[in-house]
């Protein structure tokens, strides 16, 4: 609809019109109608999305600033053995069986695991993304051999492969971790990327593209990509929890990193050191908490954001 | 008897207000009758064939009766709706050929369609293969999935299985646009054959496609964003329209014959308006050649003629 | 005069299956040509190849077998620089408006793309002003226009936009694919007579489509493709006068008239299938009379 003041405009001469045209700045724009105020909109009525994120936020909020705020150092034999919360000298959360400090530990391991998270998720989405797009794009020949690659990271027996890796470094530290969840999560996105590429490209807007001479590369880019921005978004949250479960797995049946605490490990100890049977409940529960919290909020933020961006779900 | 409809509206909700889709239509088929139901995308065609049938999500019931066969049809209620569903009315959907479950053969199906409004597949299945026949599709199909059939085929599929309890009211949605010419008309001419072998009582084929309609309708209903513009027997709209828009449209058809070189078709200038928001009076009169100050006001869908109905001030009240 | 688009032998075999292991024909030896200022119409119905010859043309599909000559030059053998050189010349634009435009960028923008790639040093002004020339030639008003999202404009207008594209470029040649079965009926017309009027400039346009009233309106002369393979072609008014193969016939046969009833024309279609088949097994195209050819089955005999 354009803005009533242009009426008298177009009855001017054709020249005027086009100088006036190219003088005036830009008329006030009218937002598409799925642009990013109705988006907004209705992610602020998604009660899943209000909730998943505010529980999400409030634990990143932890994992900030938790290690400022624990009196003791994670690792730190300091404590008294096996005390349960208290307020005395900081240990909110009471000690382990060792004397360590369960709060301490606590919010490195939740900080650990956003670490975890964005590394390793950020990087398979990363390969993910380069396969997808390229095998999506070029098809052929391409397609067939970045799936074959696929597969076969696919089928590799990650646990298998992680012992190997235990075995020959014995210092590994949470980048080791993340980069190897990332090296071996990313084919499932690889695929979702390529599915919903290949559609795209069979859309005429990049066959004009192709015909403006833009480079292959920016089509993927400027064309291709934006338009599956909300499907990146979400692949790229579950891949960040997804990070987390493996890297709480991992650690469970000590495979985690040998120089920090994570909450998987906390979960790894108190079991091994009969946790559940001495009834020492600050030790375990926490942390057990604290992942399916984490996981478990970014999974409804997902289903609530797909909900917000496929307008065919949203109830009125 | 047949269909009668009387001052219906039905308008879609938006986050913005309402669409009005359908807005104060009244008109009737009767027995026997095909009636061809044109305009272009966005006038409403297709929203009020559907709204006869089932009010899809966003559609509200804003007012109007519809009768069918004399007796109420409470197209607000979706419930008590299920008991003249496929059985007094019936609907063969836009895009009809990706109706068909992909994953169910076509004997399954149709079983299950039956089971579902408690019919026995059995005490049909004769009638079924009767009407396969009829239209040149073998019984072998009942064994088929979609996959393995050609688009005319499934066309004619779903048109049968459709019509299959004898339905008053066949509402037909746009069921040539996807078919190739060689298909287009002999799904067409079935819609005839329906009709004299007493299958179906009642058609509306709803279509952008005047000629198709001229071929295969008695009469023909002109809808122009959301209101009714002229009813007259098809070979009269073709041939003398009155409303300016059936006019300007008809005019603009090319057929084969006509050439550029010859003869150089004209459009109508404009767009027509938004339905959110929609001029008072009559919704053509920004392209209409004729418009003047009474237009301003809604002319009233008026008999011109024997069968003949348009709603302009400059032709007819 | 040599034709401006000459095509010839030209087939497309897909590759399907694993590592291609099926070969699917769309489109089988075709030959034809375009010259400066005419309309020829490729008609076929779906699965005829004719939106795949479109895209071989304008090289957004590479060809299995033939030649395609613009000009004399082999357009085949370009790429990089050659490539877009050729697309100064010849474009294209497609049946779904609302798909040629990527719909999180404004309409506009798909001139911005080609003054990137065409026009990098015009300044702002006078490509404010090539715009507007442009756009006054498809009949548009750039205030209605400009600055608008997709979502925004009429079918219609998104068409005309897409042509007032290629006409910055300066083509010759338009490959006009199904540009109008989106439009409805009142735009139509309007969009079909702008090809007439750029046809008058000078433009050779290949218009494909299904429709055949449609082609007979606007074109000059009609090859008429049936699963890959040329059936007839020639002048419009004779293959739509005197249609020769049963194919033709069966199509015209079967098309909504308006002012005669489907009653008063029989459509063959056991007739048509038989002649198909035929043609399958071993048939060239002859030459019944100047500028009007037909498949038959058998040799290179007349």
């Amino acid at each position: 609809m354009s803005v009533p003041g242009r009426m008298s405009v177009s009855t001017a001469t054709k020249d005027v019109a086009a100088d006036v045209a190219v003088a005036l700045p830009a008329p006030v724009e009218e937002r598409p109608a799925s642009g990013l105020r109705e988006t907004l909109y209705f992610a602020a009525r998604n009660k899943k999305l209000v909730f998943g994120l505010a529980v999400t936020l409030s634990m990143l909020a932890i994992a900030i600033v938790g290690p400022y705020i624990a009196r003791h150092p994670p690792l730190e034999y300091g404590g008294q053995l096996s005390v349960p919360p208290t307020t005395r000298d900081g240990y909110w959360l009471g000690t382990t069986l060792l004397g360590q400090d369960v709060f301490a530990q606590f919010v490195t391991g939740v900080r650990m695991a956003f670490v975890v998270g964005a590394l390793g998720g950020g990087i398979a989405a990363i390969i993910g993304m380069v396969v997808g797009f390229t095998a999506g794009y070029r098809g052929g020949i391409v397609d067939e051999l970045l799936n074959m690659v696929t597969n076969v990271v696919l089928v590799i027996p990650t646990f298998a492969l992680l012992l190997v890796i235990a075995a020959y470094l014995q210092v590994r530290g949470i980048m080791t971790e993340a980069i190897f969840i990332g090296l071996t999560s990313w084919p499932w996105a690889a695929r979702a990327v390529r599915a919903q590429t290949f559609s795209l490209t069979s859309r005429d807007f990049v066959s004009l593209a192709r015909l403006s001479g833009e480079s292959s590369w920016k089509i993927i880019f400027k064309e291709i990509a934006p338009n599956m921005s909300s499907y990146l978004f979400m692949m790229f949250i579950l891949l960040f929890g997804g990070a987390i479960l493996i890297a709480a797995t991992l650690d469970f049946i000590g495979l985690g990193p040998s120089n920090t605490i994570s909450l998987g490990m906390m979960m790894q100890l108190s079991v091994q050191n009969a946790a559940l049977q001495l009834h020492l409940w600050w030790w375990f529960l926490p942390p057990g908490l604290a992942i399916m919290l984490i996981v478990g909020s970014l999974y409804v933020m997902n289903v609530g954001l797909d909900e917000v961006f496929n307008p065919r779900l949203r109830s009125m | 008897m047949g269909l009668e409809v009387d001052d219906l509206r039905v308008f879609y909700r938006t986050l913005r207000g309402d669409v009005q889709a359908v807005d104060g239509v009244t008109f009737g088929v009767a027995d026997g009758e095909i009636m061809g139901l044109a305009g272009e995308s966005g006038c409403g065609k297709s929203s009020l064939g559907n709204s006869l049938v089932y009010l899809t999500g966003r559609m509200r019931y804003v007012g109007g009766g519809v009768k069918l066969d004399g007796a109420a049809l409470p197209i607000w209620d979706f419930e008590a709706m299920n008991e003249y569903r496929y059985r007094e009315i019936s609907v063969i959907p836009q895009y009809a050929m990706s109706a068909l479950n992909p994953t169910r053969k076509i004997g399954r199906m149709t079983s299950e369609l039956l089971h579902s409004r408690g019919v026995a597949y059995k005490s049909v299945v004769n009638e079924l293969l009767r009407r396969f026949e009829l239209v040149g599709l073998s019984e072998d199909v009942l064994a088929m999935y979609p996959i393995e059939l050609s688009g005319g085929m499934k066309q004619r599929t779903v048109m049968v299985i459709s019509t299959l309890l004898d339905p008053s009211l066949l509402i037909a949605d746009e069921i040539t646009s996807a078919l190739d010419v060689s298909s287009q008309r002999a799904v067409a001419e079935l819609l005839v054959e329906f009709r004299d072998r007493g299958f179906v009582k009642s058609t509306i084929v709803i279509t952008h496609d005047i000629s198709v309609l001229y071929q295969v309708a008695d009469t023909i209903l002109v809808m122009y964003a959301g209101h009714l513009a002229e009813k007259a027997p098809a070979d009269v709209i073709i041939n003398s329209p009155c409303h300016p828009y059936t006019k300007l449209l008809i005019s603009s058809l090319p057929e084969i014959g006509v050439r550029y070189s010859e003869k150089q078709l004209v459009g109508i200038p404009g767009t027509p308006p938004a339905l959110l928001d929609p001029p008072q009076g009559c919704r053509f009169k920004d392209r209409c050649p004729l418009a003047s100050a009474k237009c301003n006001r809604r002319p009233p869908f008026v008999d011109f003629d024997s069968g003949h109905q348009v709603a302009c001030w400059e032709v007819a009240a | 005069m040599s034709a401006m688009v000459e095509i010839e032998g030209c087939t497309k075999v897909y590759r399907v299956g694993s590592f291609g292991s099926t070969r699917l024909t769309a489109v089988r030896d075709v030959s034809f040509d375009v010259q400066a200022g005419e309309v020829v119409s490729l008609i076929g119905e779906s699965g005829s190849g004719k939106s795949t010859i479109g895209r071989m043309i304008l090289r957004l599909s590479p060809v299995s077998a033939g030649t395609i000559r613009f000009n004399g030059e082999d357009v085949a053998a370009l790429k990089g620089r050659g490539l877009r050189e050729y697309h100064r010349h010849a474009q294209g634009v497609f049946q779904d408006p609302f798909s040629s435009y990527n719909p999180i960028y404004k309409a506009d923008r798909v001139f911005t793309m080609v003054k990137d790639t065409y026009f990098p040093a015009v300044d702002a002004h006078d490509w404010a002003r090539k715009i507007n020339a442009s756009l006054e030639a498809v009949s548009l008003d750039p205030t209605q226009v400009l600055h608008k999202y997709p979502h925004q404009l009429s079918g219609g207008q998104l068409q005309r936009l897409l042509v007032a594209r290629a006409l910055l470029l300066d083509i010759d040649f338009l490959v006009a694919d199904e540009i109008i079965s989106m439009l409805d009926a009142s735009t139509r017309i309007d969009v079909l007579n702008l090809l007439g009027d750029l046809k008058a400039r000078g433009l050779g346009i290949l218009f494909i489509t299904h429709d055949l009233s449609l082609g007979n309106y606007i074109s000059d002369r009609t090859v008429i493709l049936r699963r890959g393979v040329i059936v007839e072609m020639g002048a419009t008014v004779k293959v739509f006068g005197d249609p020769q193969h049963a194919y033709t016939q069966m199509l015209l046969e079967s098309v909504p008239h308006l002012h005669r009833k489907w009653e008063d024309m029989k459509a063959d279609y056991a007739r048509a299938d038989a002649a198909i088949e035929s043609d399958a097994i071993d048939s060239t195209l002859v030459e019944l009379e100047p500028d009007h050819l037909v498949r038959r089955a058998g040799g290179a005999s007349a």
